[in-house]
């Protein structure tokens, strides 16, 4: 993947007087932590492929709040969204596409009520659309015989009711789907949210995702899949509290498909 | 004729007294401030006959559903056969819907069939509590009263069908021996399915029959009725607020958080250019708003109106992250804390006539380890089978802490700062947003 990525921003196109058709929010995680980083590029890159008109704000983007709001900072949450809002609407946002659930879900309930309205999709979303009305194309046969697993984020699954198109870009990609023993609605949290993300967990016996990693783990998977790029991050320190990054891969759906589709 | 009057009386200070309980419960949940969950009114109805009526989320758990529905069928159904015990009460008839003919006695053999299965049923419900000691049932703060209240409803249920099953193979015999008026002229009466197994016990002297069927009779009346009265200091109140509670429930998306009104005015006023900075504050007729929640007053009534419906049963506990993992937090707990300060502010009142401060608030019933361990996950909020949302509350109060006391853990406070100045969680520039473009 280290071909150059082309990536325009807001404020270039709207300097030639040009609108994008959808703005592809890379979020907090997506822009600054070197694994999530990986996943941006990877959607970034199944972006240009599928010919699709997107730019991102750049150093105009800023947290959504979601973090502050969860953790009981409404003030903070409510300015960032007020900023947020001016911003996006003054480029005349209409679609957002986000790689992160916890942005979304922040676009897509929380910032209509405060003046921010606009078309929402999870990444997982845009790309089940965009294999169906054939802008991206499968290889086939690319994960032939791999055992994988996918984990709902709680953000996309139990909280937004988003079980579906995760998985069907997985069944796209011809890939049998080995479900853990609580997924869907009765998915178990990866730890991360709530604010827990950014702080030590209180006295406890065990950590949550190294629990929700054991159950990835008992599918005997070569991949754990998912769509959060904090779900990412704490599976894969579950993953290696059990000495198994050698063979399994935490990646996420746009990764996976950026590595079946044809060029 | 005096047993009549008698009767009479008793079911008025019955109903009497457990109106007056409803009343106090009604007042206790408006102590909160007004919820507005009067939208989608289709989606709320559906909501109701779905979870309550139908029970549709106990099923995911086979096993106890099936025991509940049991239970629960028994109760609405047997109810039937009270409305013949309270007619034949007060007018002093005897099997009243008798004429109903072939009805009548598939209806009394349904009942006992109900009443036997009730039993059965209950029997489990005790085994799973107090010899297979389910770990749900068997958490920290089911200690006390949370477990002697749910072994009591079982007690009394089982003695309630009892007595109904009783009374009946009594009247079966009575019926047999022709005695009295509990001779019908066209010959055996209802249908005994099961009591005529007990009939064989009961002794053959028709007076002490009549004994035996006159104090099954009062002991089962008067038994409902007490159990009627249970409701309103027990996890049971359940089978009546299930249905206003699965109504004005959360809807989903179930991670949608309100935003906060008294918040919407702060910033609307910090980032209106025209606002004048040395304007007086405008007189407010009342205090503002506290931001979040410290007490039940701050809480909406929806929260509190989920409290008194907790059944205690669990399941929000046995599928919390946090919980599994051996910290603090319990859902449960949360929502019966709430109810327990309600109740604590409700006696206050009764006391003094209205609310005198006593020094109290929810956090000395929830504690800080406890709220910050949540992930916000909503498994709490799905599991529930009468749709409460623990996790409102725990946000609420973290509103408090933060808005309030700025007592957010000091790493949350790191947080919050590098948000502000960084507009992001981590300590990083914003001029390196784009960094990722020409990073592999």
């Amino acid at each position: 993947m280290s071909e150059k990525i082309k990536v325009r921003t807001m404020a270039e196109l709207a300097a030639e007087g040009k609108e994008p058709e959808i703005l592809f929010w890379v979020g907090c995680a997506g822009s600054f932590d070197d694994r999530a980083k990986k996943i941006t590029r990877a959607f970034a890159k199944l972006l240009n492929q599928a010919e699709v008109d997107f730019a991102v704000l750049g150093t105009e983007e800023s947290c959504t709040g979601d973090p502050a709001k969860r953790a009981g900072n409404e003030f903070l949450f409510q300015m960032q969204a007020a900023m947020n809002i001016e911003v996006m609407n003054g480029y005349k946002v209409k679609k957002i596409v986000t790689t992160c659930p916890h942005c979304y879900n922040t676009f897509k309930n929380e910032y209509p009520d405060l003046g921010g309205q606009y078309e929402v999709y999870h990444h997982t979303e845009l790309l089940q659309s965009l294999l169906e009305e054939g802008k991206l194309k499968v290889e086939g046969g690319t994960y032939k015989g791999l055992n994988i697993t996918y984990h709902d984020p709680c953000y996309l699954g139990r909280g937004n009711g988003q079980y579906e198109a995760p998985r069907n870009v997985l069944h796209q990609l011809e890939i049998d789907i080995k479900e853990m023993k609580h997924h869907k609605e009765n998915s178990v949290c990866c730890g991360a949210g709530g604010g827990q993300m950014f702080k030590e967990a209180e006295p406890q016996k065990e950590e949550i995702f190294v629990k929700r990693t054991r159950e990835a783990l008992e599918t005997n998977p070569k991949i754990i899949a998912t769509a959060c790029a904090f779900c990412n991050t704490m599976i894969t320190d579950g993953v290696k509290h059990y000495n198994k990054e050698q063979d399994v891969k935490v990646l996420d759906i746009a990764e996976i498909l950026v590595n079946g589709i044809k060029e | 004729m005096i047993a009549q009057i008698l009767f009479t009386l008793i079911l008025l200070a019955g109903i009497g007294y457990f109106w007056s309980n409803v009343s106090k419960a009604i007042r206790n949940v408006k102590l909160g401030k007004p919820s507005h969950r009067d939208d989608r009114k289709n989606e709320r109805w559906r909501n109701m006959l779905l979870k309550s009526f139908g029970q549709q989320k106990m099923f995911k758990r086979p096993i106890p559903a099936l025991l509940h529905l049991t239970v629960y069928l028994g109760f609405i159904i047997i109810n039937v056969e009270v409305l013949e015990i309270v007619i034949d009460g007060v007018f002093g008839t005897h099997r009243v819907f008798a004429p109903l003919g072939g009805l009548y006695n598939f209806l009394i053999g349904a009942f006992e069939i109900l009443a036997i299965l009730v039993i059965v049923a209950v029997i489990i419900f005790w085994l799973r509590r107090n010899i297979l000691k389910l770990l749900r049932f068997n958490m920290p703060e089911m200690k006390g009263w949370p477990k002697n209240d749910a072994n009591i409803i079982l007690y009394f249920e089982m003695v309630l069908m009892s007595a109904f099953l009783t009374m009946n193979a009594a009247d079966y015999k009575l019926q047999l021996l022709k005695y009295g008026h509990y001779h019908f002229k066209d010959g055996i009466v209802g249908s005994f399915p099961v009591s005529h197994f007990i009939a064989n016990f009961l002794p053959t002297d028709p007076h002490t029959l009549v004994m035996i069927e006159r104090g099954a009779w009062w002991f089962h009346i008067i038994g409902i009725l007490i159990f009627l009265n249970y409701l309103y200091f027990s996890k049971h109140f359940h089978i009546l607020l299930a249905f206003p509670n699965t109504f004005y429930a959360k809807l989903p998306p179930l991670a949608k958080f309100e935003n906060l009104e008294s918040v919407k005015n702060e910033v609307a006023l910090m980032m209106d250019p025209n606002a004048d900075p040395y304007a007086a504050p405008v007189e407010q007729a009342e205090e503002p708003d506290r931001f979040g929640a410290k007490d039940i007053f701050d809480l909406e009534r929806i929260y509190l109106l989920n409290a008194y419906t907790c059944t205690e049963c669990g399941r929000c506990t046995d599928v919390c992250p946090a919980n599994q993992t051996g910290k603090k937090l319990s859902p449960r707990k949360i929502m019966m804390d709430v109810r327990d300060r309600m109740e604590e502010v409700g006696k206050n009142i009764d006391k003094n006539g209205s609310f005198i401060d006593d020094g109290k608030s929810l956090l000395d019933y929830i504690s800080k380890e406890e709220l910050w361990a949540c992930t916000t996950c909503n498994a709490c909020v799905e599991e529930c089978p009468v749709e409460n949302d623990p996790l409102d509350i725990i946000i609420a109060v973290r509103q408090y802490l933060v808005m309030e006391e700025s007592a957010a853990p000091a790493e949350l406070n790191m947080t919050f700062s590098n948000i502000e100045n960084n507009g992001a969680p981590w300590q990083y520039s914003q001029m390196d947003r784009l960094n990722w473009v020409d990073e592999d």
